[in-house]
């Protein structure tokens, strides 16, 4: 039980657990955004409906702690009978967080686009539709960027959560070598500067994004 | 006949009733101005004729295609009718030529080449030629306003609408605008503009709409209706606006 830990040793499993971290957050973000872009959809949809459902949705969503939605779904889905490894349920945890707060950055920024530009296309007899993919989400888009990647910095901290279902990621490996190694400081700092080694180019290029943009206007 | 034929029409925001029932028939070729002070429901006149803000009640007609107590085919009566802003309002993420492009191709159906074909004209025709690949952003408010009077033509309205075109800009990028719309006028296009130019819709328009609380409460020939104002809430508006030789 007694191994000795280098501290090449420990940086060497933190590396490890740092990839199943940058692992979970590519995954979260990209099929949360996928997911998000549908949310956004039916939030900005005509039909009532499709509103409500997608209003809900954000709301549940933003107004819990991820922690209790990781809860739910890596215990709530074995109960019904369903065996989620710690994997399955950190990722779909994660799509789902942040498929909500995803929409809801990109429903601001449709809303964003000046009522002229909704006013112009219509008076040129275009229908929703094409407003939405000619006139509207093209701009909408430009003021999603900024916010959007500021918003991945959230994804990657998020992730640290699933530690507590047992996926062995940044943290999760740094609370085990931390009992193992009984040097809680130094691996917890390593742990943090590992966090931060990830998440402050991605503010950098989210800040450099939104001076950019608001140039570009 | 008239091209464009209002009948009895109201319309409320909200407790605000601000269109009290307005009758009024433009003829093919008319310069129609509408004139009156801020809050006698100008803009929203103009604005129902195309769909902009909806109708409580009454009719309206544009060239044979109709909305009866605001329902009908909004798509439709939109080709019929152009209209330009006060804010310009380009797409700021497309050239000046793919301004003008866009509602061609995208709801005429129109090929690109064709299309690039109508901008390139009506880009010459308000005299920005050369300005086919420029943003919006790199154009002053003058050309951009101009830019938003090609995109409008593109799609051949019979009439076109105008918000107080000139308002929102630099009073020496006005005349470039005016001018163009001087030359449509004479090339016989159908007009109907809120404007704040007294002397502009009195050389230009042949018809006079002096608008008060939600009425049409004077109309007739600009000259006439300017040198002998029937009302004295047209007089009193006249007296307040400088209408100079
Ligand atoms: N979207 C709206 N919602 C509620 N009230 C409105 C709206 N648009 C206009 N109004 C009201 O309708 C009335 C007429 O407004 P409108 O804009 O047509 O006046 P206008 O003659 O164009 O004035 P101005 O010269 O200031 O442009 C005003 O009382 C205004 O407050
Ligand atoms: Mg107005």
């Amino acid at each position: 039980m007694f191994v000795q830990f280098s501290t090449w040793d420990i940086v060497r499993n933190l590396l490890e657990g740092g990839k199943w971290t940058l692992a979970l957050s590519l995954i979260a973000f990209i099929l949360g955004g996928g997911v998000g872009l549908a949310i956004l959809f039916a939030r900005i949809a005509r039909n009532r409906l499709l509103q409500a459902f997608a209003k809900t949705y954000i709301e549940v969503f933003q107004g819990t702690p991820l922690l209790m939605q990781l809860f739910i779904v890596f215990f709530g889905l074995s109960l019904v009978g369903v065996d989620v490894s710690p994997w399955l349920a950190a990722a779909l945890g994660l799509t789902l967080f942040t498929s909500a707060y995803l929409a809801e950055i990109w429903r601001g920024c449709v809303e964003a686009v000046p009522k002229g530009q909704w006013e112009a296309s219509s008076s040129l007899a275009l229908s929703y539709a094409q407003q939405m993919r000619h006139v509207i989400l093209p701009q909408a888009l430009r003021i999603a960027v900024a916010p959007t990647v500021g918003f991945s910095v959230q994804v990657v901290k998020g992730t640290a959560v699933t530690s507590i279902i047992g996926f062995a990621e940044l943290t999760k490996t740094g609370s085990m070598l931390a009992n193992a190694t009984f040097q809680p400081f130094l691996v917890f700092g390593l742990v943090a500067a590992g966090y931060f080694a990830l998440c402050y180019p991605l503010s950098l290029y989210a800040k450099s994004l939104e001076r950019k943009f608001h140039v570009a206007r | 006949m008239s091209l464009v034929k209002i009948a009895g029409l109201h319309k409320h925001f909200g407790s605000n009733h601000v269109l009290k029932g307005i009758d009024l028939d433009v003829a093919q070729g008319d310069v129609v101005a509408l004139i009156g002070r801020s809050g006698s429901g100008k803009s929203t006149l103009l604005r129902t004729i195309n769909g902009l803000e909806t109708i409580d009640k009454g009719e309206l007609r544009v060239d044979g295609t109709a909305l009866h107590d605001g329902k009908g085919d909004l798509r439709a009566l939109r080709q019929k009718v152009g209209m330009v802003f006060q804010q310009f309002n380009l797409f700021p993420h497309l050239t000046a030529g793919q301004n003008v492009m866009l509602a061609p191709t995208v709801v005429k159906g129109m090929s690109k080449r064709d299309a690039e074909d109508i901008a390139k004209e009506m880009l010459l025709k308000v005299g920005l030629a050369e300005k086919f690949d420029s943003f919006p952003d790199q154009l002053s408010g003058g050309q951009q306003q101009r830019v938003a009077i090609a995109r409008a033509l593109a799609m051949q309205p019979k009439v076109l609408l105008c918000d107080e075109i000139t308002s929102a800009l630099d009073p020496e990028l006005v005349n470039e605008v005016l001018a163009v719309v001087r030359q449509l006028a004479t090339e016989g296009m159908t007009l109907i503009m809120v404007t704040h130019e007294m002397r502009f819709a009195r050389d230009v328009g042949n018809k006079l709409i002096f608008m008060h609380h939600g009425r049409i409460h004077e109309s007739g020939d600009p000259r006439t209706v300017f040198a002998n104002p029937q009302t004295p809430e047209l007089a009193n508006f006249v007296g307040s606006v400088t209408v100079a030789a």
